[in-house]
């Protein structure tokens, strides 16, 4: 047992996950790249040869080479409405393929479905987000190898540097033409961006392109060029629209959101990257949206152009282009039907893959040219340590996403909050699991004001001499923390047990922390 | 300033943790309708909490107690006042009898806990035609009384109609209200604009009441407290005569004159009072007089 720099105590060897011996989180920018990437098999297409058209999912399954051990990976473009996942588990199952390890960007409740799976063995071990159901099974001890966490960045580099090899590639695809040139632009299933299989395609050795949209040759624009895609298969459906987008754009009429917002919007307007040209990532959900609006109408205020906005795109990001408050979007996941459309007829709308979103070990990834990002958390500590993975009562419920990616590359990162969720804290002393480090945490704002990390002095000049700033609190972490545990009295502490069920790694490859298994 | 008062739910913890952040110039803690007979306790307990507690940034604090023709009002002074608040809102206020007899109810409990005498007032809330014809007496009946208030939904049942949308069931109510609060020296306060997601309507409803010369309106939802503040913000002429009036003033008081004119015309203690008021809703200070 070792202690890493954010002072978590890491087991020399994690059962299912390997020696952590040098791989200890060492710090944020420590970790440095060295040696050539990893690379996938050479194969060819043969000219006039058999077609790539492989039938149904469970004869693409066959037609791959899929074996038992294996590795298979799977994106998330679908959210909650994917279909692929299930069915190629399914089909495992029915060809008596096992021990399989998922690689998916991110599971969601529908993947629910491949818990009995789990159960009899066809899939023995995930390596990829878990939110909802699947993270309670895994907090519960229901797998056998620990789930490793990645985040957006993490993932691709731990596939390009060889972390990671996988042997076949499910990639949901709602345009596909006959060579397996692949777009998520159009179609009945139609997601925008497809930016989280770009990697998975360039690295895997078998490429399957799973469709309910089949197209003559050649499909334009093309997302992930058929080079790289081995077999097509063809389904009904690859998804339920329903649960691909989320409909909602509207801002939040919840006063404690906007007040928060309102904050967040403020401290980013005081800061030195308020001016022509500023960048930033704000998501979806209550706040962030918010957030923007409060920064669209500052923006107007006084007169400021920003250059481009990152990330998960929704339709307010896209009214911000149109209105020339930003010139360009990258788009590594469109999240609603707004960003869709956007990212299909506009050529400054464009799409990006995730390890050029977020790759620490690339030449050119997007956050690092991000100057705010405004994100959530479960829990900061008064370290400005934050914790995205697992709830107040110790249960794995949510993936990294690109909170490590965006906190680390941004000049300014914003955790914007409620300081209570119901009667639970999310200030605290220590976080139960530490996703982010607070050394790339700049600023806590919750409704009862801004906490700016004290390592930014420059942030905390310019908060004192900003106008805006003047009726609005400016509070330590350590006060927040003290007024969120009298307001929610004393909790009960999570009972956990030594063995550990999931490995957060921090994006260079590091164990950042471990989540262990909750006692019963 | 009283333009706008926040209603907060006795029973809502979560609220009353976090009323006072969005800035209302008051908050109205709410025993009374918010909360149902059988909570009456826990939530008086939990008000008491709240009060001694003590956070409510720079809003006046005010308790809505229950009406004198309940078994629980004596019970809510009695804890209320105690802690040492602003004012009661007394619901249901017919006669100046009941301030009376609200008013020695306070005075025992303000002796027997040694909070100062006379310094918790009361904001009557007429919701009645007899209330509202009474007004100037029930205004004068006390000096802690502070304000005067017409009801909502209860006076229009008793007025034997219903809310309507541009609220002309109220109109000569609030201009009945208005005048007993100048002739007696208090506050008059709006009642709350119900429908909380019509902007445009709050904005037309307050405009409307600042114009008759309301102090401002209560509140139930935090997002109407700054569209309010927007109406009763005084405008950049406004806050420049307002400016030159009190500069004028204090120049004067330097000089020890008693009387001033400016442009030609007489500046007394009233208009000085009103351009005071201005710059304070403007968030400007006034000028320390020498």
């Amino acid at each position: 047992m070792e202690r890493n720099a954010v002072n978590r105590e890491i087991p020399s060897r994690i059962d299912g996950y390997g020696s952590t011996d040098g791989r200890l989180f060492e710090g944020a920018f420590a970790r440095k790249p060295s040696g050539y990437r990893a690379g996938a098999k050479i194969r060819a297409a043969i000219p006039n040869g058999s077609s790539k058209l492989s039938g149904s999912v469970k004869e693409a399954v066959m037609a791959s080479g899929l074996k038992s051990g294996m590795t298979i990976s799977f994106h998330h473009h679908l959210r909650n409405g994917d279909y692929i996942v299930n069915s190629v588990i399914q089909a495992c199952s029915e060809l008596g393929i096992g021990d399989l390890t998922i690689f998916p960007t991110a599971l969601f409740d529908v993947h629910k479905a491949i818990i009995p799976h789990i159960k009899s063995g066809v899939v023995s071990r995930i390596m990829g987000s878990d939110n909802g159901a699947i993270g309670r099974l895994v907090s519960e001890g229901g797998l056998d190898s620990p789930v490793v966490l990645r985040s957006h960045g993490g993932r691709p580099r731990a596939v390009i540097s060889g972390d990671v090899h996988i042997d076949v590639a499910f990639i949901a695809a709602p345009m596909v033409d006959r060579m397996g040139n692949i777009s998520g632009r159009s179609g009945k299933s139609a997601c925008g961006s497809i930016g989280y299989a770009f990697t998975d395609a360039q690295y895997a050795d078998v490429v399957v392109a799973v469709t309910d949209n089949l197209h003559g040759y050649p499909i334009s624009p093309i997302s992930i060029p058929g080079i790289y895609v081995d077999l097509i298969a063809e389904t009904e459906s690859i998804g339920d629209p329903a649960g691909i987008v989320s409909g909602t754009t509207r801002v939040t009429r919840d006063p404690m959101r906007l007040l928060i917002a309102k904050y967040a919007s403020r401290l980013i307007e005081s800061s030195p990257y308020f001016m022509d040209g500023i960048s930033f990532q704000t998501g979806a959900g209550g706040i962030p949206l918010a957030v923007t609006a409060f920064m669209k109408e500052a923006m107007k205020r006084r007169d400021i152009r920003g250059s481009f906005g990152l990330g998960g795109i929704t339709g307010f990001f896209v009214d911000l282009m149109k209105e020339g408050l930003l010139q360009k979007l990258l788009d590594v996941q469109s999240f609603d039907l707004d960003a869709v459309s956007s990212i299909e007829s506009d050529p400054n709308h464009i799409e990006i893959s995730a390890d050029w979103y977020a790759n620490p070990w690339n030449c050119g990834a997007a956050v690092n040219m991000l100057d705010i990002v405004v994100l959530g958390a479960t829990e900061v500590d008064v370290n400005f340590n934050a914790n995205v993975n697992t709830e107040a009562d110790g249960m794995l419920l949510h993936g990294i996403g690109g909170h490590q990616d965006t906190a680390a590359g941004a000049k300014l990162s914003i955790i914007a909050q409620p300081l209570l969720r119901g009667r639970i804290p999310c200030v605290v002393d220590r976080v139960h699991t530490i996703t982010t480090p607070g050394e790339v945490i700049d600023a806590v704002v919750t409704e009862f004001g801004v906490t700016i990390n004290p390592r930014r002095k420059d942030l905390l000049n310019a908060w004192s001499d900003f106008t805006y700033a003047r009726d609005i609190p400016l509070v330590s972490i350590d006060e927040l923390a003290e007024r969120a545990g009298r307001m929610s009295g004393p909790m009960e502490p999570i009972r956990a047990a030594d063995r550990v069920v999931a490995v957060v790694e921090w994006r260079d490859g590091t164990v950042i922390d471990t989540v262990r298994q909750l006692e019963k | 300033m009283r333009r706008t008062m926040l209603y907060l739910p006795g029973n809502n913890p979560n609220m009353l943790l976090r009323g006072h952040l969005f800035e209302p110039d008051g908050l109205v803690i709410d025993l009374e309708d918010a909360v149902s007979a059988s909570e009456k306790d826990s939530a008086r307990i939990l008000v008491r909490e709240a009060l001694r507690r003590g956070e409510f940034g720079k809003c006046e604090v005010t308790v809505r107690i229950n009406a004198t023709d309940t078994p629980h009002w004596r019970d809510d002074i009695a804890v209320v006042v105690s802690c040492g608040i602003s004012g009661v809102r007394a619901p249901k206020v017919d006669n100046a009898q009941t301030v009376r007899d609200i008013d020695e109810e306070i005075s025992a409990v303000e002796e027997k806990s040694g909070v100062p005498q006379g310094s918790t007032k009361i904001f009557c809330l007429l919701e009645s035609a007899l209330g509202v014809w009474n007004a100037l007496d029930i205004a004068k009946a006390s000096p802690r009384v502070t304000a005067i208030l017409p009801g909502g939904e209860d006076l229009a049942a008793d007025l034997r109609t219903n809310r309507s949308k541009d609220g002309v069931e109220l109109e000569w109510i609030r201009r009945m209200i208005i005048v007993a609060a100048r002739a007696a020296g208090v506050d008059a306060l709006d009642t709350i604009f119900p429908r909380v997601n019509d902007d445009d309507g709050l904005r037309k409803e307050a405009g409307f009441v600042k114009q008759l010369g309301y102090d401002g309106k209560s509140v139930i939802h935090p997002n109407q407290i700054p569209i309010i503040h927007e109406v009763y913000a005084p405008t950049e002429k406004e806050i420049e005569t307002a400016r030159r009036i009190v500069e004028a003033a204090s120049a004067a008081a330097l000089r020890g004159l008693g009387a001033v004119s400016l442009d030609g015309r007489m500046i007394d203690a009233p208009v000085i009072k009103r351009a005071e008021y201005t710059l304070k809703r403007a968030g400007l200070d006034c000028p320390k007089e020498g």
